[in-house]
């Protein structure tokens, strides 16, 4: 059977011809209709719709153990940032102290970390310590208690006892340059049965401390799914065309490599079989777009960075009853999606 | 279709929940809201006698079913004694019996007497009177000549006075307790002494207009009565019921707070193998909730329904219950605020247990205390971290300082006269410590004001959860029908399923509104 891509964009173009004329006819006299009428996608409705109908809790630990998803993306041959190694055990710490010295340029993270907590970014060790990407210094022993608190499960669900990641530190594609204030700029697509449906690009900000969380004061900007363009950004809720911190222009960037970061993310949803994820890619100057982690509940910021709701796409998606199982095809689904 | 079976499965609980309610409030007349409190009379009926050789044998009647009240509870206190208890044509009776005893013999019986205007029982028992209670009309006596014409003369004189037995009766007891009575009367009073033979003088002329009569013995409730006696009263039967008459008043009504012990002429005590046998009431009035009698009461119907009651329980296990059933609106709340409202807490049930500690401390002073624990545990905590502890050994010494803090709050309020600092003992201070210990972790993480949001919002719904779960009207409510406790999960069941926006979600989406 060949890919009828006609077929499909009329399917799916059909489904949004549906949904709109649904939407329409509802008034937007209250905020919870008006939400309902720009597709917006509730906590509530994705927990019992999404998360819930299509991510099976076997499948779960497979993307919240970062060691277990980075084994398997290795094994699929995905682009990932390399593994130097993993601290199990207290009495480890010293003789990993010693080689990362050597290293000097490092990621830690716990193994079952969320939300990017507990992630220390090295940059370099310096004679009074290891400077940090916010450019402060910490010291052998604070490093050494930052790993045990990792072992002892403070960032891990339910306080279990964890695993420390030691990985290498991606140095971000110069196109960010300009846009990024100190922490690594990442890509955040929500993809739904294998169709990546909606993306955004966050920048940290010197408020989100170099991190890539919108919660935090971090910038979140909207993509176009087709052309991999950057569309407007939001910070904290307010529409931003500029960085704050470097005043460059964030919207109308072309993020290069977008057909492979886009099949990264529809290459994941075969890797764990989650049917509703997020997929959290990084762009290094080296090695090209690199899957950093997955998620299985993945936040309903993006909405807003794209100004647009999930709910409309998703539906789109879930409306075609066989989707299509090569890559490109569902690519090619994900591209009608946005136009 | 996972829609279809939760509706289906929580309207079945509703209709299974709803019904059994509705049956327990209308046909065992259970209070559905907590009411006021009614007044509860005990009394108690001490019979004392000199046993003689021999076996002995003790008969005394019983009240069975006072009109205007309802047996709360009754008890015998029987020693040795064997007892049964019978019911006879009016009144029951209670049989101690034993082989031999010495010395002075003390029985009691116990009486707990419940004002019951609902009048829920009197029906029952009326169709078994009436079968009971069957009227003869008196043939009259043979009077002596003198007193025939004296009784004839009287009879006379009243019956043209009155147009019913009621109104004769009146008018004859009018003669009978004037101050200055004709000579008739005195006549006929002249040999009476006690008021028993008074009583029974009066049946004897009533006789001679052919009015069925009785003597009743009637108790008066007033409080603090040590040494109580029962008084005889006459009832008259006007062809539909016993009329009761004060034979030194004339008014055919039973005060409210008296009540008939027993009628007919058998004696109230009758001793056999015994001598001095006497009997005194004592009477003591107290308040109760309603809720002890209408419970008692439903038992009392035999119905399969309150074989499950709570109140059967020992009372330390029911205050528990009264506890513990509460939860389950705590987290019906919870369910509201976090799916509905999107209120963000620290843990999902923590708040209900700070809830749980507000009962003791009230719940200005809950929120005073909880916010100075944490407030100075996080301070600590802050400093601890600087220690660069490893994770547990840091929990336990943040849970032992929490437990010092505690301590010295206590004893700093005791030592300023304050007695609520002394409730804070019972907070859970385990969730205190693990507070504090999350609170840490989002200060640093996410910020400070993400820190103080969260905790906000934690008391915030553990106040609202205490203000819930302190609710008299709602703990009545979930104790005596907890099948309440199943509505509340058809309904917890159906928001399990409710995948609308929350109330915080319009501000979080308010750009795109804007739009």
């Amino acid at each position: 059977m060949t890919f009828d891509k006609q077929h499909y964009k009329e399917l799916l173009l059909e489904q949004k011809a549906k949904g709109m004329a649904i939407l329409a006819s509802l008034d937007a006299k209250t905020p919870w209709r008006r939400l309902e009428k720009f597709g917006i996608l509730g906590m509530n409705k994705r927990n019992g719709d999404y998360i819930a109908k299509y991510n099976s809790r076997r499948h779960y630990p497979l993307v919240d153990d970062k060691l277990k998803t980075k084994k398997l993306a290795e094994d699929a041959g995905l682009a990932v940032p390399k593994l130097y190694g993993t601290v199990q055990t207290e009495h480890e710490i010293p003789d990993l102290v010693e080689q990362l010295e050597l290293i000097g340029d490092f990621v830690i993270k716990p193994a079952h970390g969320s939300g990017g907590e507990g992630i220390l970014v090295i940059m370099k060790k310096t004679s009074q310590g290891f400077r940090k990407s916010s450019g402060q210094i910490i010291g052998e022993q604070g490093l050494v208690h930052h790993i045990s608190n990792i072992l002892s499960g403070m960032y891990s669900l339910g306080g279990l006892p964890d695993t420390a990641l030691i990985e290498q530190r991606v140095q971000f594609d110069p196109v960010f340059a300009d846009i990024s204030y100190q922490g690594v700029p990442d890509i955040r697509t929500i993809v739904l049965k294998g169709v990546p449906v909606m993306a955004m690009l966050r920048l940290p900000t010197h408020e989100s401390d170099g991190k890539a969380n919108l919660h935090q004061g971090a910038i979140g900007v909207g993509i176009d799914l087709k052309t991999g363009k950057t569309l407007r950004g939001v910070m904290h809720e307010h529409t931003v065309i500029h960085h704050p911190d470097t005043g460059h222009l964030i919207s109308d960037l072309a993020i290069p490599n977008w057909e492979r970061i886009l099949q990264l993310t529809a290459h994941c949803y075969d890797l764990v079989g989650l049917g509703y994820i997020g997929v959290d890619i990084v762009l290094d100057r080296q090695h090209g777009p690199l899957m950093l982690e997955m998620n299985a509940r993945p936040g309903l910021s993006i909405q807003i960075a794209n100004q647009c709701g999930l709910l409309t796409r998703l539906e789109q998606i879930e409306a075609i009853q066989n989707l299509p199982k090569s890559i490109p095809e569902r690519l090619a689904l994900a591209k009608i999606l946005s136009e | 279709m996972r829609d279809l079976h939760v509706k289906l499965l929580a309207i079945g609980l509703l209709i299974f929940a709803t019904s059994l309610i509705f049956y327990k409030a209308t046909m065992l007349d259970l209070p559905l809201f907590p009411s006021e409190e009614v007044e509860v009379w005990s009394v108690e009926a001490r019979v004392a006698f000199k046993p003689k050789e021999g076996p002995v044998k003790v008969r005394f009647s019983l009240p069975s079913s006072p009109e205007g009240f309802v047996i709360a509870d009754e008890n015998y206190v029987s020693g040795k004694y064997g007892l049964a208890v019978e019911p006879s044509a009016n009144n029951r009776v209670a049989e101690w019996a034993i082989r031999r005893a010495r010395g002075q013999q003390v029985l009691y019986y116990q009486l707990q007497l419940a004002r019951d205007d609902t009048d829920l029982s009197t029906p029952k028992l009326d169709i078994a009177s009436k079968h009971a209670q069957r009227v003869y009309f008196p043939s009259v006596p043979g009077y002596s000549e003198a007193t025939a014409t004296i009784v004839n003369a009287l009879l006379d004189e009243v019956r043209q006075k009155s147009a019913d037995i009621k109104t004769f009766t009146r008018e004859l007891l009018l003669r009978f307790n004037a101050e200055q009575p004709d000579e008739n009367v005195q006549v006929l009073l002249s040999n009476i002494k006690t008021e028993k033979a008074r009583v029974e003088l009066l049946r004897v002329v009533l006789a001679g207009a052919r009015i069925p009569s009785r003597m009743a013995l009637v108790l008066s409730l007033h409080d603090g009565i040590k040494h109580g006696k029962l008084v005889p009263w006459l009832q008259v039967h006007d062809g539909k019921q016993w009329l009761s008459f004060d034979p030194t008043g004339s008014i055919a009504e039973l005060p409210n707070n008296a009540f008939i012990w027993q009628v007919g002429a058998s004696p109230l005590l009758d001793v056999t193998g015994g001598k001095n046998a006497m009997v005194d009431f004592s009477i003591s009035r107290h308040t109760q909730e309603p809720i002890f009698l209408a419970e008692r009461r439903a038992r009392k119907l035999d119905s399969h329904a309150m074989e499950f009651s709570l109140y059967s329980l020992p009372i330390q296990t029911q205050n528990m219950y009264r506890i513990l059933l509460m939860v389950p609106l705590g987290a019906f709340l919870i369910v509201i605020l976090r799916n509905v409202i999107g209120i963000k807490t620290f843990g999902t049930f923590m708040p209900i247990l700070i809830a749980l500690a507000f009962r003791e401390t009230e719940l200005l002073w809950g929120i005073a205390l909880f916010s100075l624990v944490v407030a100075l545990g996080l301070g600590i905590r802050f400093y601890l971290e600087y220690l660069q502890l490893l994770l547990v050994p840091r929990l336990a010494a943040v849970l032992i300082i929490v437990i010092i803090l505690m301590t010295m709050i206590t004893l700093f309020s005791h030592k300023l006269g304050f007695t609520h600092g002394l409730s804070i003992a019972l907070f859970p201070m385990v969730i205190l410590a693990m507070t504090i210990e999350r609170m840490s972790l989002i200060w640093e993480e996410k910020g400070p004001s993400e820190a103080l949001q969260q905790g906000l919002g934690s008391l915030l719904v553990a106040s609202l959860g205490f203000l819930v779960m302190s609710n008299a009207v709602l703990n009545h409510m979930v104790f005596v029908f907890p099948e309440f406790l199943l509505i509340i999960l058809a309904m917890i069941l159906i928001l399990g399923r409710y995948t609308g926006y929350r109330v915080t979600e319009l501000w979080r989406f308010r750009e795109v509104l804007k739009k």
